[in-house]
């Protein structure tokens, strides 16, 4: 499976998400944490959705996590040459984001829940770098 | 809410479904509000409250005449018309107004007259999920179900089997849009849509539209129909994004409404002689019974598989066909919710033996919002 980057949707950072997007632009996958009860928390927001306190920090994942669920969509799309899977990856932080898989197959026998997976950053324009996973281990 | 207070009165779905290309979606609210006028024995005079999803509810009054005392324009998707029917059981009660018309149209196929839904760019949706290429429903609603399996050991034919019930159910019915039976083999093997979501588990995509208008229990037995009650009613929301739900194998909003709505009507699942969940995708069912407390944790899919749905079977449910048989314009909440009343008043296709209390489940968005409506006959108010 391809992805045509010229195709992908390009996200659009609000003032609340700019510390994310200026984050993979440098490499780094960037979520937020609450200082009064460490709650690791996605997507960005200026505040805790645990305890509701604003005294929150910016911190850097692994990047590592799993694969938690996903679906194989076999409707074109602009953007991929063929069925592509659409995934939902742990963090090993503890939070969940959506993402496509890059380096594997896109068929049920290669894509097993749980298995390790790794960020792997792509550009999509001069301003935006999406984040993407891979088998851990991947050299991409 | 005290149980039993609210009724209703009259209800009726478009004159046609399935593909209405002559109506716009504004006329297919017009088509089921005069529908349910004419069903309850009311005039469009007699209407003093308006709620509606799809449309607004300025927009639904003003074309039907209507200059409403009390508007309700809650909408977070398919189960919005349950909430609604909460709603205006409060607003009646409480007195804000006296007979309220709940409004659904939707030109889910023909596209006549219908807006856009497409999430900005700059939204969270927009920025951490649309670039990964989701469709729509199809690709993003099914997202959860792959980790729900492997939770619960349900299995793919157990999953398949709603289909297959459903289409049992919507073989007795006449304005159901598929009828033929189907087998748990030809929905596995059926087109690949979004693995492992096959065609036949994936809704329809029909055009239609129905109404409902609820009044005050003392006044419930001066219309034609057998008054339907209201006994408990729940509504909740988790989530506007699929990524982020709490537990991808139950759903919160599930929960908080159908526990709400059980808890006012006073009855335990066993009072239960009727069951819709709404059925935008195979899972729904599955998620709605174990998150509903008619199944154990893991147990749904063998529940459906063994029979226990199907005409004859012990919880009726989805008698309509569901939105996989019957049809599916977009939000289909409103005919989960036709189909309840129609089996309480024994007037159904596919009518359920003694019908006293009917569960009516509803969800809104991708497992964004919730609501739940238990209807009962006079018997159980
Ligand atoms: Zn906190």
């Amino acid at each position: 499976m391809r992805i045509d980057f010229t195709q992908v949707p390009v996200p659009v950072p609000t003032p609340e998400t700019e510390h994310f997007w200026a984050g993979t632009l440098v490499g780094e996958l960037r979520l937020q944490q609450c200082i009064d009860c460490q709650t690791t928390y996605f997507p960005p927001r200026p505040f805790c959705p645990t305890c509701a306190s604003r005294a929150i920090e910016i911190v850097c994942a692994s990047g590592r996590g799993s694969l938690a669920s996903y679906v194989i969509n076999q409707r074109p799309h602009p953007a991929f040459d063929g069925p592509y899977a659409i995934a939902l990856v742990e963090l090993e932080e503890g939070v969940r984001m959506m993402s496509n898989l890059l380096n594997i197959e896109q068929t049920p026998d290669a894509l097993i829940l749980d298995m390790p997976l790794q960020v792997t950053l792509q550009p999509l324009s001069d301003d935006i770098v999406l984040p993407y996973f891979e088998p851990r281990g991947s050299r991409s | 809410m005290s149980r039993g207070e609210v009724a209703i009165v009259g209800a009726a779905e478009t004159t046609e479904l399935g593909r209405i290309p002559h109506m716009s979606q504004i006329q297919l609210h017009a088509d089921a509000a005069l529908n349910a006028l004419a069903d309850a024995g009311l005039g469009i005079s007699d209407i003093d409250g308006v709620a509606t999803a799809g449309e607004s509810p300025t927009g639904v009054a003003h074309y039907l005449g209507i200059t409403p005392n009390w508007v309700d324009g809650t909408a977070v998707g398919g189960c919005s018309f349950m909430l609604h029917v909460r709603h205006a059981v409060a607003a009646i009660e409480s007195g804000l107004c006296r007979c309220v018309l709940i409004t659904h149209g939707e030109s889910g196929r023909s596209n006549v007259g219908r807006g856009g839904r497409v999430s900005a760019a700059s939204s969270l949706q927009g920025q951490f999920e649309s670039p990964y290429g989701g469709m729509g429903p199809t690709t993003i609603f099914t997202l959860p179900v792959l980790r729900f399996l492997k939770e619960t050991g349900t299995t793919l034919a157990e999953m398949a089997s709603v289909a297959v019930s459903q289409r049992q159910w919507a073989g007795k019915n006449p304005r159901a849009t598929l009828k033929t039976p189907i087998t748990v083999d030809e929905v596995l093997n059926d087109r690949m849509i979004a693995y492992p979501f096959t065609r036949s588990q994936c809704c329809l995509v029909t055009d239609g539209g129905g109404a409902l208008i609820l009044v005050a229990a003392d006044r419930a037995e001066d219309f034609p129909h057998k008054p339907v009650y209201i006994l408990g009613t729940g509504e909740s929301t988790e989530t506007p994004m699929i990524s982020q739900m709490a537990d991808l194998t139950t759903s919160k909003a599930f929960k908080v409404s159908g526990a709400r709505a059980f808890s006012e009507a006073g009855i335990d699942h066993g009072a239960v002689d009727h069951l819709m969940i709404y059925d935008a995708f195979a899972h729904l069912p599955l998620y709605g019974l174990e998150d509903l407390g008619f199944c154990g944790r893991g147990e749904a899919g063998a529940f459906i598989a063994e029979g226990n749905t199907l005409p004859g079977g012990r919880l009726p449910m989805n008698t309509n066909g569901g939105g996989l048989s019957y049809m599916h314009s977009g939000m289909y909440g409103m005919y989960a919710l036709q189909e309840s009343v129609r089996q309480v008043r024994g007037t159904a296709a596919a009518q359920v033996d003694a019908v006293d209390v009917s569960v009516c489940h509803g969800v809104g968005g991708m497992f964004a919002a919730s609501g739940t409506v238990i209807m009962g006959s006079s018997a159980t108010r």
